[in-house]
């Protein structure tokens, strides 16, 4: 079984549901009263108690087979990636962050340490820690209502479908033809965001994957997302490598000195 | 309406799915362009200029649904050879008042008929029928070639003929080429095979001529044979939950429940005349007796009785307009006493903050029911008028009475809401405290009230000791039952207090009791058929069995005009309901709206009386002629065909009339209020609109109050375009102050490109808009948008007009002594202006 969600970005409203609807259910706190200035978004990025956060791009280019002069205003509704690939759960060293049942990535508030390794790790900048207590939060997938066969707050308070839950073969066969759905009608520039492995290899895919109308950038995501730990081989041949160079070296500047020395 | 109905916008995505193309036309690119296939900025109050050429579009090109037009509008009613367009008169029709500054609306009516209007300003024109009203005249003048000059068609025709695109260009500001693309897609999907839907929410009402606003989309809809058909329609979107079902039951000073006229103290001296001047000769209102009398049944129960006119002169007599900004005003020159306000907060939610909270400080005492302390339930402790040090609390003698009210979670009961479609909601906890529903406040008030006029022998108390009250109590709170009062408004024989099914079964000699007929079966067969939750998948598409919809669970009004005059289907991809030749009925997916054995054939005989007047090709049942009307010959009063008006305050002169404003308008002379009157005027040369953000819920009380609602929209703001912001030197984030003839608020500037300025006639204009949420109170505030609005009304529903008027902007944060309208500077400054005469051509200023 694995879950997850597949978010159309090309019909999110921007009402911001999601938001309400995930921090009612995990009675996360409220961020502050702060105006951005930032079109309409005040709660700026995902964090520790903001676990669904819709983005604005208000943004001087028309969106395919639209007629609304030379501008458009696009809206994301953003969430943690569960990746295949999880950078937060190999960096963790507590053993708090696991892979559930269904192949989503959980943090156990009451093994987390509040070391922030998986902070650091995410390629996303998605989990963080709560400043009062230390410890690392992200979204669940709502693993509480997983267990109880219900589908997580955000999909279901979302009004026009934009978020949508479920398996993930059934969520890519549907963005798939949501896709060609969208190329036929004039909008050539959308695509899918980590919707498997093949498309999106530095986080094995995604189970919450998106449908997108711009460069990833645009949309405040990493173009080429990379687990840290993927790059763990490398990084250790790497250093092997110099350790066996900077010897080298050494033994090099040892010999050359003492041959400098008789001379 | 992505904006302000998200809930029921997936609709409109789930058309765009299927392939529907989604206009969406708006001084502002909102939510809803941002998902539209087409976005069409426009300026604020310019609306029937727009939708006027689409109708001079429609005609010049013969694009109009010609079948449709010619059996089921009444295009070819010939008009009396006194009518003068405002094409002849410059903006006025014929039967202006200039004294009275109202209309006589004799000369507006079909030739040598008079005909009483469906609903709207029936009081007006009401008394001794001067000749048969309805469809055997409408058989004596007309056309069906629409090729005479006083037929409507030919009227509707020169009526617009100047609203042409470059009209529509120079006025509204929207390109040729945008307009045209609209009106074609418009056309395209319309006749035959393909139907168009209207969308319009307080856009469009709040205007000094908002009424003449949608009648304009009516006009569209009926030539393009866009009514009473599937995917069709014009849908009023409401500005709250039940909104529609407080205009069905209505909170409305005209209205008795069901779109019953309220009893006029002029005319309706008795029952008898009461039922003479509002009942019709033809078409469903001949059924008016039926209904009223079943009203009074229901409200005073045994007592009411044929010899005693119904107990009829129990009810309250209106003697002129009692709507909130009459009242408010009133109320300001110390005419009200006490005020009830339940679930409102009209000291932000209504226009003219400052004047709403002087009207308050004058009254005796004012009830608030709310969830929290609103602007209204603190407004004699944290007024800006307060803060400001001019008023002091100390001083006013209001009392004021605050009671916690039940959230919807919290209380059985119904929502009606834009498609007349009641869905009961369960109470899911108790309400914590004190807190009640409004409906168990009113009950137990009424209870308390007969207590203390039991013993009473006055007979101006009978009223009091006659209104049956009987309804079910339950639990330790004696909570009212909310279903009783269901059964009630649905109706029951009197014999035996049986439920009755449908409104055909409504008698006039007492026979039957019922709270409101157009709501008749909504408990049919003692159920309560408003809570069936039947899924969409196990029914038909039309899905009759979720909740139930008014009148007679009809899911479309006027049905019969999905089938073409003979009764057959327009089309098979259009097939709604249609003529059963072999059953000698009307079926379909619908219930029928139309008498179900009448057949297309029918033709009422010479001298038919009651529904005999209805034939078999007249679909809108409820106008007496039958027909959906492109032409008003009477219940408005402010024209028969909409014309373009600016707004109160504007920054052009009307480009179509002499007459710039609507001559109809109401308007409130008096030192609070003043009005801009300018135009082209470098004090306020920007011109403001109002509107909601999805993550608040209208005045505030609801979402301001609430930290994970209120962070996602924290502080009050204005939003310009990028090109203002650089002229007038506004920086994102930073403050400014807006300042109208009014009062003077401040706002966080939040710069976008999706205010675009406006080219009208080659010259730039800009406009700015701002979310009224706002208030002192909660856990977020800021100042009031609505403290800008001035208390200036469209003559028929008495709407305030806050989507159109003029302003000026500043960098930075407004002085604190310098504000409203209602005491210091700016009063004395325009106060020159009071009473000025209205702009009838001769007092225009060049």
């Amino acid at each position: 079984m694995s879950k997850g969600f597949f978010t159309d970005t090309t019909v999110c409203i921007g009402c911001k549901a999601c938001e309400v609807a995930c921090k009612q259910w995990n009675q996360l706190p409220y961020d502050g009263y702060h105006f951005t200035g930032m079109s309409y978004d005040n709660s700026v990025d995902l964090g520790a108690s903001t676990w669904r956060h819709v983005e604005f791009i208000e943004r001087p280019v028309p969106l395919g087979g639209q007629t609304a002069g030379d501008f458009s205003w696009l809206m994301m509704s953003d969430v943690c990636k569960h990746c295949q690939r999880a950078g937060c759960l190999e960096a963790c060293p507590t053993g708090s962050i696991v892979r559930t049942e269904f192949n989503t990535v959980y943090v156990q508030p009451d093994i987390c340490n509040g070391c922030g390794y998986c902070v650091v790790a995410c390629p996303f900048g998605v989990i963080d820690r709560l400043p009062d207590d230390g410890r690392a939060w992200k979204c669940t997938l709502c693993y509480d209502r997983l267990k109880d066969d219900m589908e997580p707050a955000c999909a279901k308070a979302c009004p026009t479908d934009s978020i949508i839950f479920g398996e993930m073969d059934d969520l890519r066969s549907k963005a798939g033809a949501r896709i060609s759905q969208l190329h036929e009608r004039g909008m050539s520039e959308a695509y899918l965001y980590g919707a498997d492995a093949a498309s999106q290899p530095g986080t094995e895919g995604l189970n919450a994957f998106f449908l997108l109308a711009d460069k990833p950038e645009v949309y405040n995501l990493p173009p080429d997302p990379v687990v840290p730990t993927k790059k763990g081989a490398q990084s250790w041949a790497s250093l092997a490598f110099a350790g066996v160079g900077l010897a080298v070296a050494a033994a090099a500047a040892v010999l050359t000195a003492r041959t400098g020395g008789r001379s | 309406m992505a904006e302000c109905h998200p809930v029921g916008f997936q609709w409109v995505m789930e058309a765009k799915r299927r392939g529907a193309t989604i206009i969406h036309v708006d001084p502002r690119f909102t939510r809803t362009s941002a998902v539209a296939d087409v976005h069409v900025p426009i300026r604020a109050g310019s609306d029937i200029v727009f939708l006027g050429g689409i109708i001079h579009f429609i005609l010049e090109n013969e694009r109009h649904f010609s079948d449709y037009v010619v059996n089921y509008t009444n295009a070819s009613s010939i008009v009396t050879d006194e009518f003068l367009d405002t094409e002849d008169l410059d903006g006025l029709f014929s039967g202006w008042d200039k004294e009275k500054c109202q209309y006589d609306p004799k000369s507006w009516q079909y030739k040598d008929v008079e005909v009483g209007p469906a609903a709207g300003a029936r009081e007006m024109f009401t008394g001794e029928p001067k000749s048969e009203r309805g469809v055997q005249v409408g058989a004596k003048h007309t056309d069906p070639t629409l090729l005479n000059p006083k037929c409507v068609f030919q009227i509707l025709k020169r009526h617009y003929s100047r609203y042409t695109p470059d009209m529509v260009e120079r006025t509204c500001g929207v390109p040729r080429q945008l307009f045209l693309k609209v009106a074609e897609t418009l056309c395209a999907n319309s006749g035959r095979e393909r139907t168009g839907a209207f969308c319009y929410a307080v856009g469009w009402t709040q205007h000094s001529v908002g009424v003449q606003y949608i009648r304009t989309a009516a006009i569209i809809q009926s030539l393009l044979g866009n009514m009473g058909r599937p995917g069709g329609g014009i849908m009023a979107l409401r500005g709250h939950a039940s909104i529609q079902g407080s205009t069905d039951i209505p909170t409305l000073f005209n209205l008795l429940p069901g779109y019953l006229p309220m009893p006029k103290a002029k005319w309706d001296k008795n029952f008898e005349e009461y039922i003479k001047n509002n009942a019709s000769i033809s078409g469903w209102w001949t059924e008016f007796p039926k209904y009223a009398v079943s009203l009074m049944k229901a409200w005073f129960g045994d007592a009411a009785t044929k010899e005693n006119g119904w107990c009829f002169d129990y009810l309250p007599y209106i003697s002129g307009d009692h709507s909130h900004m009459t009242t408010v005003a009133d109320m300001a020159s110390g005419a009200v006493k006490g005020y009830f306000v339940m679930g409102e907060n009209p000291v932000v939610g209504s226009m003219n903050g400052a004047l709403e909270r002087q009207g308050l400080r004058k009254l005796d005492w004012l009830v608030v029911r709310d969830f929290s302390l609103t602007e209204t339930a603190e407004f004699w402790r944290k007024a800006p008028e307060i803060e400001r040090g001019e008023i002091r609390p100390e001083e006013i003698a209001t009392e004021v009475f605050f009671f916690p009210a039940a959230a919807h979670t919290e209380k059985d009961g119904t929502f009606t809401n834009t498609q007349r479609l009641l869905q009961w909601h369960h109470k899911a906890i108790d309400p914590p405290g004190d807190s009640r529903s409004d409906l168990d406040f009113v009950f137990h008030l009424g209870r308390r009230l007969k207590k203390l006029y039991a013993d009473s022998r006055d007979p101006k108390d009978r009223p009091m000791l006659d209104l049956t009250w009987n309804y079910r109590t339950a639990g330790a709170r004696r909570e009212v039952d909310a279903e009783s009062v269901l059964a009630e408004i649905n109706g029951y024989t009197v014999a035996d207090h049986k439920p009755i099914s449908k409104f055909l079964e409504l008698e006039d000699d007492g026979s039957t009791a019922c709270g409101c007929w157009i709501y008749t079966g909504c408990y049919e067969d003692g159920k309560n058929q408003t809570a069936r939750r039947k899924p969409g998948t196990q029914q038909n598409w039309v899905a009759a069995e979720w909740g139930w919809a008014w009148p007679a669970n009809r899911r479309i009004l006027y049905n019969r005009a999905s089938a073409d005059p003979d009764g057959q289907p327009w089309s098979d991809r259009k097939k709604y309901v249609w003529w059963d030749e072999a059953k000698q009925q009307w079926t379909g997916y619908d219930q029928p709206d139309f008498i179900k054995e009448r057949p297309p054939r029918y033709r009422p005989p010479e001298g038919a009386r009651g529904l005999d007047t209805i034939s078999g090709i007249d679909p809108f049942v409820l106008n007496a002629d039958g027909k959906a009307w492109l032409y008003a010959p009477n219940g408005l009063k402010d024209g028969p065909l909409p014309s373009h008006y600016e707004p109160e305050e504007s920054v052009i002169r009307n480009p179509l009339y002499g007459q710039q404003c609507n001559p109809a308008r109401m308007e409130w002379h008096r030192s609070g209020n003043p009005y801009h009157r300018a135009w082209d005027d470098a004090e306020f040369p920007y011109i403001l609109t109002t509107y909601r953000l999805t993550e608040h819920h209208t005045a505030g009380g609801m979402s301001r109050w609430l930290s994970w609602l209120s962070e996602l929209q924290p502080e009050m703001f204005c939003e310009v375009s990028p090109q203002l912001a650089r002229e007038k030197g506004l920086r994102n984030g930073d403050w400014a102050t807006i300042t109208t003839a009014r009062a003077e608020i401040e706002a966080r500037v939040l710069v976008t490109e999706r205010v675009p300025p406006l080219r009208l006639n080659g010259r730039i204009f800009h406009q700015i808009g701002v979310p009224y949420h706002w208030g002192n109170t909660g856990r977020v505030t800021g100042d009031s948008a609505n403290e800008l609005i001035a208390f200036v009304g469209d003559p028929n529903p008495s709407i305030q007009e806050s989507k159109a008027l003029t302003c000026k902007i500043e960098s930075g944060r407004h002085s604190r002594n310098r504000r409203a309208a209602t005491s210091g500077p700016l009063a004395e400054r325009m106060s020159g202006d009071q009473g000025a005469p209205r702009d009838l051509p001769s007092a225009r200023r060049d």
